[in-house]
């Protein structure tokens, strides 16, 4: 709910700067995860099992020999159940599941469900909305369109919703086409293709029979723009220049104040 | 907090914790970018926040661990099941409460006082400063407090858009300061800090020291809300456990969830029982002292829920108030467009991931006066500019645009980017005796354990405040000649956010002078059971619109003393 989430986008670059020393390799990251319990660095002691956890309630033990503290708080060991019985759940690290994903190592790799030909007709979409000029490439240069099938084939309700909004929607345009050209969209000039576009660019302008292409329109629109601008030919594109390490942080530039009318 | 004091004061600790352990070192996804997550990092059910997001089984929902609204209530509790709690993903605002929100009720008659003033906090509000180290400036304003020389890190150089703000709300009396964030923009003195902190103690300045010398300053790139690998912001899986842990003194059990503090004949706690969930079994460790700190709310669920023949409302309930007074921070945001910021040259936005500066409440005497028609102030958190692009970034450019697409689509992404700004409004909220917690009588969670039923009204303080601060944000907003986007509420039920969703929860036990108005002494002992005590959020008396978490650990360690103190007079323990 605060600040900072909304301050900034999530993201990063490797670091322009070195790593500082005490910071792990990306690589050791690959020992958790695997269903092995390991003492996190920096915060071993005896042994994994206890090294890790949050203050949450905390009886003081000094009455009890510590063997005994042991022997009690011990999980498995003393539990009696055999392990093949006990649920795979290791003391540490990322589980793998929606809950406690392995953040490292993102995975994306579900099924994808639209067609050669639907993506076809995507990714001429997608370069009508984002063309290439003389700053950037067009959307699916940098596979803007792969992202809709990424998001319209993932589990959940959303996708599933989407899924049939732009499945609806790809056909719709291309009877459209065939209506009003004898063609595909694929196949239309630029001029045929504005000529549609122009007419579902924007809901509340739409007319009636246009509605429901428009509505398919900006659903396409906002997908190909998180599509293309989160990859480095469009965080370039729009001047994102963050997310390198800095040894320290220096007011705004002059030109940026003189911008501002703040010098 | 609790779990380090009392380790390197050399007794030995155990700490139960309900959730997973949790290695922020190893699994930050520090300079991870959007698109290497599913669908660009956006949030989920499962991971609200985002994908990369700090929280571990945890968010708006915990699996397999509900809980309940009575009619009429939408109370939202976040949760985090996982070592170190919410201080892995908090926002790391860190501002003093001031010598007003000690004693509210004799400034205007409202709610009840803290049975302390600023006065009995102000020397632990420094030694946390130092301990964790957070970064602000030593403005003096009407109660909000500096800290003493020395004590913070020099706040990070304001950002762009936070220096328009700064140029267009002065005129209209607004203050803009720099903020008070657990973010360390220099590395920490490990040889002098140990000593001032722990002065005479070898043990705990040698542990301290060593962690100390193994965090790093902040490095201005990556968003503290996925954790800090490098250690430069307060997590206390960072900050508290590792010297903790050094001592030898403390063994931590995770995945042990707490389920009642157990009470002997002569009235003393005498340990808890808790599930192991690996094994589903139900466990009892003994303890001479023991601590609650599972947050406020869930303290007060273990406390209710800890029932017997001696005390069938639960233990250290005599005066009937456990889980009463739930409060949480008043919010209620506000955005705009800023013509100034558009086609502005590149520059970098990133920083200290939270706000460099930001207002705090100056409309104490016109509230005395009587000129506003609600007691308690608010502080306001605000931002905006050239974030990262990441998922939905750019949706708001069919509006701005009218549905624009092609080579305008993209000119009209490069003039607005960056053009945005936000204001949130963090407010005090009154205690009131419609806002509590209670034992649902029918619903238990997967571990057979009664879960929290909520309760949750705002009074006309709260709504008319939610109000107010839509209208000031509009007010600047307008003042930097941009444009607020919706619409500006006048009905506060619809400017305000809804109870817990600023999760700032607290106060379920209160503290007091008097066992019949409250659950525990000001040390935070239960008046009922001597040997019980609360170091997290519950003990709040009221809820200063100051973010609470800095005034939790300040009082958890004042917490601390007092039972080292006891014990050493064998009063407790
Ligand atoms: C997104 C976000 C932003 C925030 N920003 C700020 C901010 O900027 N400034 C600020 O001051 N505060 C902020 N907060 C609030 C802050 O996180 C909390 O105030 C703080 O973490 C409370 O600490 P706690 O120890 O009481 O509870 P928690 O941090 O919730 O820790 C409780 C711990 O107890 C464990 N536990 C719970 N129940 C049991 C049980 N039955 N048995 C055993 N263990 C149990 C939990 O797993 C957890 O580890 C923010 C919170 C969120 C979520
Ligand atoms: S902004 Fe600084 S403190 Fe925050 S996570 Fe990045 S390096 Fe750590």
């Amino acid at each position: 709910m605060e600040e900072n989430s909304k301050l900034r986008q999530p993201g990063g670059r490797e670091p322009e700067l070195q790593q500082p020393s005490d910071r792990e390799p990306e690589g050791q990251g690959a020992a958790v995860g695997d269903g092995t319990v390991e003492a996190p660095v920096g915060l071993v002691r005896r042994d994994a099992l206890k090294a890790m956890a949050a203050v949450a309630s905390l009886p003081i033990l000094s009455g009890l020999p510590l063997a005994d503290a042991e022997a009690q708080t011990a999980p498995a060991a003393k539990a009696g159940a055999p392990a093949s019985l006990q649920p795979p759940r290791a003391a540490g690290g990322p589980r793998g599941d929606a809950w406690d994903p392995d953040l490292l190592r993102p995975k994306k790799d579900w099924p994808r469900k639209l067609t050669t030909s639907e993506m076809a007709t995507l990714a001429a979409l997608a370069d009508m909305i984002i063309p290439a000029d003389d700053k950037s490439p067009s959307a699916s240069a940098v596979g803007a369109h792969h992202y809709i099938n990424e998001y319209v084939s993932a589990p959940g309700d959303g996708s599933a919703r989407d899924l049939v909004r732009v499945r609806g929607g790809v056909s719709w345009l291309n009877l459209e086409s065939q209506q009003r050209f004898g063609k595909r969209f694929t196949q239309l000039t630029v001029a045929q293709k504005t000529a549609i576009c122009d007419d579902i660019c924007y809901v509340p302008k739409a007319k009636q029979e246009h509605k429901a292409g428009a509505r398919f329109f900006s659903l396409v629109r906002n997908l190909v723009a998180t599509g293309f601008y989160t990859t480095d030919a469009g965080m370039k594109d729009v001047g994102y220049v963050g997310n390198v390490a800095l040894p320290k942080w220096d007011p705004p530039s002059p030109a940026v104040l003189k911008a501002l009318g703040l010098e | 907090m609790a779990a380090y004091q009392l380790a390197v004061a050399g007794l030995k600790v155990l700490v139960l914790e309900a959730g997973r352990s949790y290695d922020p070192v190893r699994e930050t996804p520090m300079f991870k970018l959007p698109r290497e997550a599913p669908l660009r990092g956006a949030g989920s059910r499962e991971k609200p926040f985002g994908f990369y997001d700090a929280t571990v089984d945890g968010g708006w929902e915990v699996p397999g661990e509900p809980y309940t609204n009575a009619p009429g209530t939408d109370f939202r509790w976040w949760r985090a099941r996982m070592m170190g709690g919410r201080t892995n993903h908090w926002g790391r605002i860190s501002l003093r409460m001031g010598e007003y929100d000690f004693k509210p009720k004799t400034r205007d008659g409202l709610g009840a006082d803290w049975p302390l003033s600023y006065q009995d906090l102000a020397p632990y509000y420094d030694k946390t400063e130092m301990l964790i180290g957070v970064y602000g400036g030593d403005d003096d304003l009407e109660n909000t407090p500096r800290s003493s020389p020395g004590v913070l890190q020099p706040p990070p150089a304001p950002r762009p858009v936070e220096m328009l703000v700064k140029k267009h709300a002065t005129p209209l009396g607004i203050p803009v300061i720099p903020a008070h964030l657990a973010i360390m923009t220099q590395r920490q003195d490990a040889n002098r800090l140990p000593r001032l902190l722990h002065p005479g103690n070898a043990l705990a300045q040698r542990v301290l020291r060593q962690s100390m010398l193994q965090r790093q300053a902040c490095f201005y790139a990556t968003p503290c809300g996925w954790g800090c690998s490098i250690k430069a912001n307060f997590q206390s899986t960072t900050v508290l456990l590792p010297p903790a842990l050094a001592t030898g003194n403390v063994d931590i059990v995770p995945n042990a969830m707490v389920r009642e503090v157990t009470v002997g004949k002569d009235g003393l706690a005498t340990g808890v029982n808790y599930i192991d969930k690996n094994t589903r079994q139900d466990r009892h460790v003994k303890a001479r002292v023991v601590v609650l700190a599972a947050s406020a709310a869930e303290t007060a669920r273990i406390l209710l829920n800890s029932k017997s023949t001696q005390n069938p409302q639960g233990v250290s309930n005599s005066s009937g108030l456990v889980g009463k007074y739930l409060m949480d921070t008043v919010g209620a945001g506000l955005g705009g467009q800023i013509p100034l910021l558009e086609n502005l040259p590149p520059y970098n936005n990133d920083g200290a991931s939270g706000m460099h500066v930001y207002i705090p409440w100056w409309l104490y005497k016109e509230q005395i006066g009587g000129k506003l028609d609600f007691a308690r102030g608010y502080h306001v958190e605000f931002g905006g500019g050239r974030g990262m692009p990441g998922n939905g970034s750019f949706n708001f450019l069919e509006n701005q645009t009218e549905g624009a697409y092609g080579k305008a689509y993209k000119e009209a992404a490069r003039r607005y980017y960056g053009s945005f700004v936000w204001f949130d409004g963090r407010g005090e909220m009154i205690p009131n005796e419609d806002s509590f917690c209670e034992i649902d009588p029918e619903v238990v969670d997967q571990w057979g354990i009664p879960v929290l039923r909520f309760h949750w009204k705002w009074s006309d303080h709260e709504l008319k405040q939610a109000v107010h601060m839509q209208k000031t944000f509009a007010e600047i907003i307008t003042a930097m000649g941009g444009k607020v986007n919706g619409t500006v509420q006048t009905d506060g039920s619809r400017a305000i956010a809804r109870g817990g969703q600023i999760i700032h929860e607290v106060g379920t036990c209160r503290m007091g002078e008097d066992p019949r108005t409250s659950v525990l002494n000001p040390y935070c002992q239960s008046w009922d059971v001597k040997n019980l005590f609360v170091t997290d959020g519950a003990p709040f008396v009221s809820n200063a619109d100051k973010n609470p978490t800095l005034s939790i650990l300040a009082l958890a360690w004042r917490t601390t003393d007092y039972i080292l103190d006891q014990m050493q007079k064998r009063e407790v323990g």
